[in-house]
């Protein structure tokens, strides 16, 4: 396979199956291009959640079966099991589609990621908070009570205190899977527009959570059918002109 | 056919009902014959024999501080034990072992949860104390740590299991969100997955205390029942004698009605308020946490 430069994620051959036989990914090969959203859509266990907890080897604490293949960032195979899965996280980011504040302070949650990254100067924290809380377009909505517990925010809020407490941590690639399923049109909105403000900084990976939300953001579109990856191409194009029959079946909602 | 199935519905009903509201009847019962018995006691020997340093009843000497002392210090050391050894076996159990060690060691927590406490009792004077004399160079094996130990013993499954169950019911979301942010697993648990189920955890600390605090068998067996007044952590390597073993060495050898009976009641009050008080504090923290959960929903 030739190595595309601008490619910040390469998979080549990527197969898994889980124990349970549930889910699986069969042979995806696809680089992922930095500075844009990429986005993988598809009905359900498709394998789209799968390949994205495969990107930070979350899959590394479930059952799995089998699996082969290779995943390069910057030109690293992550899947070696010599790879620093602690500093791999920290470099891959990640936001799950139900919002998880941790059971601490709104200013906790940004913090606890850069304390374990060795983090201890108070300025540096407080200036992190106040980053990347801004940049999850969250910091009006919250800057009078960061003490409080994130718990008791609003599920939008919390998405994206979940998003800032990624983006602290100053990753290069952020995973998204499907962040804004239990959200409203507007905090929707909201999150869409951070993403577009990040991808001028980050990689973006999103799996969203409707046709229309892959159509709004994709800059490049990865299509999953039970497993496989079907077509893959820029959002343009696919979303006005697929090649492929199931792509067209499934966009214009024939199946799904 | 009607009317044949409403019937036995009234009665099912009832019968429920009536077996609910026992559990009341029944508490208040216990309550009510414990006070009856108990509180001549409190007119029959005057304060400075009650608290007074001896128990020695055939001598009217009623001093109930050494046996109160008896039962905290072993309940205290066995805490000690028990405590960091279940909440330990209960991160094991739930955060790191694999399926098929859990599904080992789950059963078999339990199991040694159902143990009578006479056979540990037993293993304590044959095993435990006779070693514990020689390796701490002891006038006698049959001492308060000893009672700790084997108490220790007594409530780790109780707060294994109850931990264990608090531990596995928080979502596994807030572990990998943990994770997705570096965290190692050591961490998650230290930062995230202990105090996502403290409330559970503390109620396992409680029941496992209230467990130790009202063991007799075994710590009749193995404390060396001597009732002296434990006054410093020293005493936990002297014999003591506690609360519930003097109740029960006692009580079938003493005169209905008289004022050793009575005393023994007392003890008895004494006993039934220490655990109601821990059981008491132990719903009342994870009431609050339960109200908290609620206002966050809402």
């Amino acid at each position: 396979m030739v190595v595309i430069m601008t490619d910040k994620i390469i998979i080549e051959n990527l197969s898994l199956q889980y124990s349970d036989g549930a889910e699986s990914l069969r042979g995806i090969s696809m680089g992922i291009p930095q500075n844009a959203v990429t986005v993988l859509f598809g009905p359900a266990g498709g394998g789209k959640s799968t390949l994205l907890r495969c990107l930070n080897r979350l899959n590394d604490l479930t059952d799995i079966k089998t699996s082969s293949g290779r995943i390069l960032i910057d030109g690293e195979n992550i899947l070696d099991p010599k790879t620093d899965v602690i500093a791999l996280r920290r470099k891959v980011g990640m936001v799950f589609a139900r919002p998880v504040p941790l059971p601490m302070s709104i200013r906790e949650n940004i913090t606890y990621g850069l304390e374990l990254a060795g983090e201890k100067n108070r300025i540096k924290l407080d200036e992190a908070v106040e980053r990347s809380l801004k940049l999850a377009a969250i910091w009006d909505e919250v800057k009078d009570r960061l003490n409080d517990p994130a718990v008791a925010l609003s599920g939008g809020q919390q998405q994206r205190v979940c998003l800032a407490r990624v983006l602290a941590l100053q990753p290069e690639i952020i995973l998204l899977d499907e962040p804004t399923s239990g959200l409203d049109p507007i905090s929707t909105g909201k999150v869409e527009a951070a993403l577009q403000e990040l991808k001028k900084n980050y990689t973006i990976i999103l799996v969203p959570h409707s046709i229309q939300q892959a159509a709004r953001t994709a800059d490049h579109a990865a299509f999953f059918l039970q497993g496989e990856l079907i077509e893959y191409d820029e959002g343009k194009t696919m979303f006005t002109t697929p090649k492929q029959k199931k792509t067209e079946d499934y966009i214009m909602g024939r199946f799904g | 056919m009607e009317k044949s199935l409403n019937w036995r519905e009234f009665v099912v009903t009832r019968a429920i009902k009536a077996s609910g509201y026992s559990a009341i009847v029944f508490v208040l019962l216990i309550f009510v014959f414990l006070m009856r018995e108990g509180l001549p006691a409190l007119s029959e020997v005057d304060a400075g024999n009650l608290f007074s340093l001896r128990w020695y009843p055939i001598e009217d000497l009623f001093g109930i501080l050494p046996l109160i002392t008896g039962s905290l210090i072993v309940t205290f050391g066995a805490a000690l034990i028990a405590v960091p050894f279940g909440i330990g076996t209960a991160i094991y159990i739930s955060e790191i072992a694999p399926r098929w060690m859990r599904e080992i060691l789950k059963p078999l927590v339990e199991l040694l949860g159902g143990l009578p406490s006479v056979v540990l009792g037993f293993l304590g004077i044959l095993i435990v104390s006779p070693n514990l004399r020689i390796l701490l160079d002891l006038p006698t094996g049959l001492t308060a740590f000893t009672g700790s130990l084997l108490l220790g013993g007594i409530a780790v499954p109780t707060v294994v299991s109850v931990a264990e169950d608090a531990l596995d019911s928080v979502p596994r979301a807030y572990r990998e969100g943990a994770w997705a942010l570096g965290a190692t697993k050591w961490q998650t648990i230290w930062r995230v997955t202990l105090p996502a189920a403290k409330s559970g955890v503390l109620t396992a600390i409680m029941l496992g205390v209230g467990r130790a605090i009202g063991e007799t068998m075994t710590v009749m067996m193995v404390t060396g029942n001597a009732p002296v007044l434990a006054t410093s952590l020293g005493s936990l390597f002297s014999p003591v004698r506690t609360m519930t073993a003097t109740i029960a060495a006692e009580m079938g050898e003493v005169a209905n009605g008289s004022v050793h009976y009575h005393t023994l009641f007392l003890i008895g009050i004494i006993l039934f308020l220490i655990s109601l008080t821990v059981n008491v504090i132990a719903s009342s923290v994870v009431f609050r946490a339960k109200k908290r959960a609620e206002r966050i929903l809402s």
